[in-house]
């Protein structure tokens, strides 16, 4: 390693740890200012985890089970990019999702939406050469939960996403256009810039979309990390 | 004009696999080590949502990409990472290996150490810590540990009989040093 580095100058697009509107923050944001740590191998190198066992089916989260899953039929494609916007290859990419009725097949899910016998809701790719990952679902549903009165998510795909080291390291959530669920989302708005949430809303693609057979939507990743500052103790 | 965090929110377990993940190396490697503990909210309550995420060096002080070089010190299948939800009552455990020491930042040598990165429900971001290994000398020059002063204690792990143990604290009075990268 060469000096001493942060990852992380300035103007972070992330939300806080506290965000008061999302309750859950309250007792698990920390409240203590973060260290800020020298980089070294540790956080400058990247697990090899899940790359010898994703099968090329996992991206394909409708045909896991034997029947077809209800629903808006989607695909879900765009590229995992570093922060000089080249590409981030051979990188896991892991999603999972509520159903199109809006519900999760996990127990803590206990909200009066059917369940799909035919739908689980997760899926795994490598990215390619491009740094294109690429998922065939259906539309997730917006769902209820508990943080204040008619509380609903926008609908969502959750994503979890590598990269080249440890500064790389997100797991977010991709949003559909135009959800009117936005302006109620606290989840959402805790991102204090708008160009930052924009930023984690796909666009439909027609040249994803194809005939007859599924709508398409475009989402491109912009993970943090290669540039970096030098530290100063 | 990265992409922001959002939270892993609740539901993520059926579908981020812990299966052998916890376990860095087979159990009854030698060297093996049992690293436990409870990630707990500001009010001490166990967080039973929580997904943890460990990054090392092996025990000769290599990473993953490094990993072609195979040797005897390297454990089958080590990859430097594990993962593991926490269970009902917050707890984890993770088997691991005492990794070796890692090059610092100017090239000073760091004490041994793994990352421990914590994704939970009401964490609109991970939080990253360290875990240093008790009674290990290097831990009194390691440059990490002393720039944090009297809260360097926290990031050292105890000794339970033969298992390591090092509780998260995401909040309150005790809370854990946590890192910007
Ligand atoms: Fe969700």
């Amino acid at each position: 390693m060469t000096s001493s580095t942060s990852a992380r100058p300035t103007g972070s697009a992330d939300p806080p740890y506290l965000f008061p509107g999302y309750g859950s923050t309250v007792l698990r944001a920390p409240a203590r200012p973060l260290v800020r740590l020298p980089l070294s191998r540790t956080e400058l190198t990247s697990p090899v985890y899940g790359h010898s066992s994703v099968e090329a089916g996992e991206a394909d989260l409708t045909t896991r089970h034997s029947g077809e899953p209800l629903g808006e039929r989607i695909v879900v494609t765009g590229r995992v990019l570093d922060s000089d916007s080249r590409p981030v290859r051979n990188t896991l990419v892991e999603v999972w999702q509520a159903n199109a009725a809006g519900r999760y097949p996990h127990a803590a899910d206990q909200h009066p939406a059917p369940l799909d016998p035919n739908f689980t809701g997760a899926g795994r790719c490598l990215t390619d050469d491009e740094g294109r990952y690429r998922f065939v679902t259906v539309k997730p549903g917006a769902y209820p939960w508990g943080n204040h009165h008619n509380a609903w998510r926008p609908a969502h795909l959750h994503f979890s996403v590598f990269g080249p080291g440890l500064t790389s390291r997100l797991i977010t959530q991709m949003y559909f256009p135009g959800d009117p669920l936005f302006a109620f989302d606290p989840i959402y708005q805790s991102i204090p810039d708008q160009a930052a949430r924009d930023r984690l809303v796909s666009r439909l693609d027609l040249d994803v979309t194809t005939p007859q057979w599924a709508l398409g939507y475009q989402w491109d990743i912009v993970l943090r990390g290669s540039r970096q500052t030098p530290w100063e103790s | 004009m990265t992409t922001p965090s959002q939270t892993i929110g609740p539901f993520f377990g059926y579908a981020l696999p812990a299966d052998g993940l916890p376990d860095l190396v087979p159990a009854g490697t030698p060297g093996a080590v049992v690293l436990t503990g409870t990630v707990r909210d500001g009010a001490g309550a166990p967080v039973p949502d929580a997904l943890l995420e460990v990054w090392q060096a092996d025990a000769g002080g290599r990473f993953a990409d490094a990993f072609e070089d195979l040797d005897r010190a390297q454990p089958a299948g080590f990859t430097g990472f594990g993962r593991c939800p926490t269970d009902p009552d917050g707890r984890f455990r993770f088997v691991t290996v005492k990794p070796g020491a890692v090059p610092g930042s100017d090239g000073v040598p760091q004490a041994p150490h793994l990352d421990l990165v914590v994704f939970a429900r009401g964490l609109l971001k991970p939080v990253v810590t360290r875990v240093y290994f008790p009674a290990e000398a290097a831990n009194t020059t390691d440059p990490v540990l002393a720039a944090l002063g009297d809260r360097a204690a926290g990031l050292v792990a105890r000794e339970d009989g033969r298992d390591l143990v090092f509780d998260v604290h995401l909040s309150g009075d005790d809370e854990t040093v946590f890192f910007e990268l």
